[in-house]
């Protein structure tokens, strides 16, 4: 696999009125990487990826696909670029023929070129008895593999997923996955996703987004290590609330403390400990010493769902929900 | 030129797909059909197309471009298409011409359907003049066309296609009865008004004198609503 670099973004900026949805976003992509965008609703993945196509232009900085700007060489970037959006843009009063053509046809494909090309994408995506069948009487999952196959007709150098599996049933999940996954070949493709093992099955490399910047980019692997790597404490105590949270907050090897009051006055919290640490003795022995009632203490294993919320909520917000 | 064949090429597609465009179709010659009947029964009967498309431009023409242009770019905002059209390497004007130019198929072929009623007019020996009859359909093609773009451009305003059909009908409307201005005030501002009035340019067709300035118009005036239809469209990207 070559590195050829075939996406880049730089700092790109974009506002909505005064509200910036995304905020110096920058990452590359090389030629034939698959990546995963992850983040909650909101965060800002369709936002980059409609930069990225050239649906909008950003507020500022900016991107390429292949090597062409995609403001000032839009056209010819577009050239490069398959895109499904997170509602698949489909003629409902179209066969799936006449949709698939027409397209080739705007991605500027000869008939012939078309013609040969209908043939292997009906069979990638499994449409071969739908051909004729106008598409708004296909099922969801059908209409998502329409979508597919119109971002792939071209052979786009690279190809933008935007929530590709959402809405569709665990078979035809599973199903769109693994031909997410076949027709990568030499193709880059970025998807968006806000289901982490789905991210984790198919993509080499995950950049986590929350509230429009990049937190994390890494590949799942190391996700996971990460994983082992953070410990998480859950102690039962009983005191004087703020008194604790800052004893447990001014522990240089705490990294995040969040807590919840229970009916009969205990506390409960949950500290997760910096790069891992060991310090439930050091955290026993604090209770202690300033004379609060230990109830109980236990280490919590961290899941990867519980690292992508660590990393895109912030504590008031896990606090809320638990509420 | 591709891009606008293959769109306007997916545009008629979508028209015979649904039952809209025979819907249209039905009610534009059964209307035809009463105005021509009335034009050649009575007492002012004439063996002409004027009276039929004088019937046409100030009934026809508010109703039925903007019933065939209002799906066009409100439909695509609505499903999600036009952000396939606008990641697609396509000009923004490519797309509104090409609308543009499927529904004006549409509407050009209605109009030549009723060239039956001109033939009537031959086989029964009516002695038509055939003169005012080319400038009559050439006007009232020209008139089309503005009402088209019109529609056009109520329908890139909004995803609401009933929203679209009815502020296309306020604005043809309105440039449709502009002229009756200088009936309630006069002066350079009455006749400046009634410069812009459809109907006024359109009288000089039917009455068989085909003079550049009118046919200027209405191209200057179907070129100004296309334009603004492109800005409005690329206006989305900035929204």
């Amino acid at each position: 696999m070559s590195s050829e670099i075939m996406v880049q973004a730089n700092n790109i900026t974009k506002f909505y009125g005064e509200y910036p949805a995304i905020s110096n976003v920058s990452f590359t992509a090389n030629k034939g990487e698959i990546i995963g965008f992850l983040g909650p609703n909101g965060s800002g993945k369709t936002t980059t990826m409609r930069i990225l196509t050239g649906y909008m232009p950003a507020s500022s900085g900016d991107a390429t696909i292949a090597g062409y700007d995609v403001a000032n060489q839009s056209l010819e970037a577009k050239q490069h670029v398959g895109y499904l959006p997170e509602n698949a843009p489909l003629y409902t009063d179209m066969k799936v023929n006449e949709y698939l053509t027409f397209t080739g046809k705007i991605r500027g494909m000869t008939k012939t070129a078309i013609k040969s090309r209908l043939d292997e994408i009906i069979e990638i995506c499994r449409l071969q008895e739908y051909r004729n069948t106008i598409i708004g009487k296909l099922s969801k999952g059908f209409r998502q593999r329409v979508g597919i196959a119109q971002a792939i007709i071209h052979q786009p150098d690279v190809l933008i997923l935007d929530e590709p599996t959402i809405g569709i049933d665990p078979i035809q999940v599973v199903e769109t996955r693994s031909l997410i996954k076949e027709i990568g070949g030499d193709s880059t493709i970025i998807l968006s996703s806000h289901i982490l093992p789905e991210v984790s099955a198919i993509c080499e490399r995950v950049i986590i987004i929350n509230d429009g910047e990049i937190v994390a980019v890494d590949s799942p692997e190391n996700l996971s290590n990460r994983l082992e790597a953070t410990e998480r404490i859950r102690i039962e105590a009983l005191g004087k609330t703020s008194d604790m949270v800052s004893v447990f907050r001014n522990n240089p090897s705490v990294q995040d403390v969040n807590f919840e009051t229970l009916d009969d006055g205990k506390i409960i919290f949950d500290i997760i400990s910096k790069g891992g640490l060991e310090i439930r003795s050091e955290l026993a022995k604090s209770v202690i010493d300033n004379g609060w009632s230990l109830y109980n203490l236990q280490a919590v294993s961290l899941s990867l769902e519980d690292i992508f919320l660590r990393l895109t909520t912030n504590e008031e917000e896990i606090f809320e929900e638990k509420k | 030129m591709k891009n606008i064949s293959a769109i306007t090429y997916k545009e008629l597609l979508i028209y015979f797909s649904s039952p809209m465009a025979y819907i249209i179709a039905g009610v534009f010659f059964t209307l035809t059909g009463v105005f021509f009947v009335t034009s050649i029964e009575g007492a002012f009967a004439e063996a002409s197309a004027r009276a039929l498309f004088s019937n046409a431009t100030y009934f026809l023409m508010p109703l039925i471009p903007p019933l065939l242009t209002m799906r066009l770019l409100a439909e695509e905002q609505k499903l999600g298409t036009l952000e396939l059209l606008l990641t697609s390497p396509i000009r923004d004007y490519e797309i509104v011409v090409a609308k543009f130019l499927a529904s004006f198929i549409i509407l050009l072929a209605m109009t030549l359907f009723t060239l039956f009623y001109m033939l009537l007019l031959f086989v029964y020996q009516a002695n038509p003049d055939i003169g005012p009859m080319i400038s009559t359909y050439v006007g009232f093609i020209l008139y089309a066309m503005v009402a088209l773009s019109i529609g056009l451009l109520a329908s890139s305003l909004t995803t609401n296609q009933i929203v679209a059909a009815s502020v296309g009908f306020g604005i043809i409307f309105l440039f449709t009865i502009l002229q009756r201005i200088n009936e309630v005030i006069d002066g350079p501002i009455a006749t400046l008004i009634e410069h812009l009035s459809l109907l006024s340019h359109f009288e000089s067709f039917s009455r068989g004198v085909m003079d550049t300035k009118d046919i200027a118009y209405f191209i200057v005036m179907t070129a100004t609503f296309l334009f603004l239809t492109i800005r409005s469209l690329e206006s989305r990207r900035w929204r």
